[in-house]
């Protein structure tokens, strides 16, 4: 099972006297997982490490059982989409991909057929000729993704992929790594757009100030923050009855009768005593009720609570 | 499969030497190759309108002083030092070194074929350069000269500059690429470097021997006589036997190569945060 996963065991990484990351330990299974927190949280040490760009300064790390300082036996395994935006000067979009494919050894026919298939995935076929320092910021972010994928690798580190991307680009760019996603590889993304995150996230690990704050599926992060109460949003007919009937509970904290005058917004400290009210109010009352849904089991309102502040672009 | 670190070698100079070539930044090397050709020529010329003519005695030793002067001491020193410091410390000022360290390339491999990559564009530059200005310095001689080069000892003068320029590209091109690897200012190794070659008349006998001139000097094939002031721009060395000095700097080079691909196995992306 460990070859499957990204192992991080007490891992930490100083930059001199600057914390990186702190004791952090993880375990990261095939799929989409996000990495969120403000800059300086320790997104990208975390991404450099499993790459093998940076060596941690105490801890272990395994990438599907390869140790990271292997490069040999690591590169086949692993694209990196860096965050930086340079390139090696005066290629074309074809002659940067052909020329890092012949880098990891491949024969001439290979290079070109995954060249080819790379720039078609990225939709960059057209202007695979022309100079990456022509592109524009979305091509060249399409670009460099593309050279990640390139050599089809088992795991994709992304640093915030979706940036300079236009709404069309990046509905296709998030397709792709659902698909990458889905086919059971590892897909590790750090995004400041928290509401595209919490889309296409299959578990997230939120980092503030180098250290791990909450790991795994947002719903289960949200149901752990304890001293937050839940927001469930009620829609129904009789929200005025039902607010009375709630008022009476000991953990409902606060209930707000929605602006359209049609449903409630509750807040408890105990979730499943409010569902198993409801029903009851419900059977007693014969009150209509048209949906109830958590109000902030989003990354962005985990985001908020554990760390604070805005999160990022929703 | 069996040669996938050949096709890695031959990615990698095909991808350096094409930058090393054409960068911007290196523009002062084409000064340097360019300015011993630009000099003989006007010798020749100035010499062909009869204000002041040499025998080809004069010539060939005139060659020999700016041989060392120049080409060992200046020109391929400098010129090294601005092809194969940026090897590495280009890539890392450009934020492109992560893109090779993310390849399953195993880093002895990229040392190497960035080595070769800035060798084959100092062999060009410098070889050109040595051949084109030895044979303009004494064309004013005509006939005399082309005697002198076909059935005297001028083709085996010329071999001889070129052997030895061929191997100061080697010596100074891995010093300057391991500098590279640690040093952003190419100023300061190319300082530390000159001071000891330099310095390597008054060096112990085992120390003269790491050193890129103590081997060089020995292969030059006219012995100087330098008056001075000009004699500072003379390293005086113990002479070494063509048999020591060819694999000795092949030695040295190899060793410091060496240390390079160790550093390189062991260094990581830093890009100055």
């Amino acid at each position: 099972m460990s070859n499957r996963l990204i192992t991080f065991g007490e891992v930490s990484r100083f930059y001199g006297e600057v914390l990186g990351i702190n004791r952090v330990n993880l375990a990261i299974p095939p799929g989409i997982t996000s990495l969120v927190g403000p800059n300086g949280s320790g997104k990208t040490t975390l991404m450099n490490l499993m790459t093998g760009l940076i060596r941690p300064t105490r801890g272990d790390i395994r990438v599907l059982g390869v140790r990271p300082d292997e490069p040999e036996k690591l590169g086949p395994l692993i694209g990196y989409c860096a965050q930086f935006d340079n390139f090696p000067k005066g290629l074309t979009g074809y002659q940067f991909l052909y020329s890092f494919l012949r880098i990891r050894g491949m024969n001439d026919a290979e290079c070109e057929e995954r060249t080819r298939t790379a720039l078609a995935t990225v939709n960059l076929a057209e202007a695979a000729q022309r100079p990456v320092a022509a592109y524009s910021k979305g091509m060249r972010q399409r670009i460099k993704l593309a050279q990640a994928i390139a050599h089809d690798p088992q795991i994709v580190v992304l640093d915030e992929p979706l940036n300079g991307l236009d709404p069309m680009a990046r509905a296709e760019t998030i397709e792709l790594f659902q698909e990458w996603g889905g086919k059971g590889r590892h897909v590790i993304v750090s995004s400041h757009i928290l509401h595209e995150v919490d889309r296409i996230s299959d578990q997230v690990i939120l980092l503030s100030h180098g250290y791990v704050v909450a790991e795994g599926q947002i719903q289960g992060v949200r149901s752990e923050v304890k001293d937050q109460p839940m927001q469930i949003l009620i829609r129904c007919d009789q929200p005025n009855a039902l607010a009375a009937r709630l008022f009476l509970q000991d953990h409902v904290v606060e209930a707000k009768i929605h602006p359209d005058g049609k449903g409630i917004l509750l807040r408890t400290t105990d979730a499943d005593q409010f569902y198993l009210m409801l029903n009851r109010i419900v059977l007693e009352t014969g009150m209509e009720v048209e949906s109830v849904a958590p109000a902030d089991d989003d990354v962005n309102s985990v985001y908020q609570y554990l760390i604070g502040g805005e999160g990022g672009t929703t | 499969m069996k040669r996938v670190w050949l096709r890695q070698i031959t990615g990698v100079i095909g991808l350096e030497w094409k930058k090393t070539f054409l960068s911007r930044r290196g523009w002062w090397v084409y000064l340097m190759v360019l300015a011993p050709v630009g000099l003989n020529l006007m010798h020749s010329l100035v010499a062909l309108r009869g204000f002041r003519s040499h025998s080809v005695f004069q010539d060939s030793q005139i060659f020999a002083g700016e041989f060392e002067g120049y080409f060992l001491h200046l020109g391929i020193f400098f010129g090294c030092m601005g092809i194969f410091s940026n090897l590495f410390r280009g890539e890392m000022l450009e934020k492109t070194l992560h893109y090779y360290f993310l390849t399953p390339m195993r880093r002895e491999l990229l040392v190497i074929g960035k080595f070769l990559a800035g060798l084959i564009v100092a062999l060009v530059l410098f070889e050109s350069s040595a051949a084109i200005s030895f044979w303009l310095i004494g064309r004013h001689q005509g006939a005399a000269w082309s005697e002198f080069l076909q059935h005297g000892p001028g083709a085996g003068q010329m071999s001889s500059y070129l052997l030895v320029t061929a191997l100061a590209c080697v010596g100074y091109g891995a010093v300057f690429l391991v500098a590279g690897l640690f040093i952003r200012n190419p100023m300061i190794p190319a300082a530390v470097v000159m001071v000891w070659e330099n310095l390597n008349p008054f060096l112990p006998s085992l120390l003269k021997k790491i050193s890129v001139i103590f081997y060089l000097k020995s292969l030059t094939p006219v012995q100087l006589n330098v008056p001075p002031p000009f004699s500072v721009l003379v390293t005086e060395t113990d002479p070494a036997p063509a048999w020591l000095a060819v694999p000795g700097l092949l030695v040295v080079a190899s060793l410091v190569l060496a240390y390079a691909a160790i550093s390189a196995r062991r260094a990581e992306i830093g890009y100055g945060e």
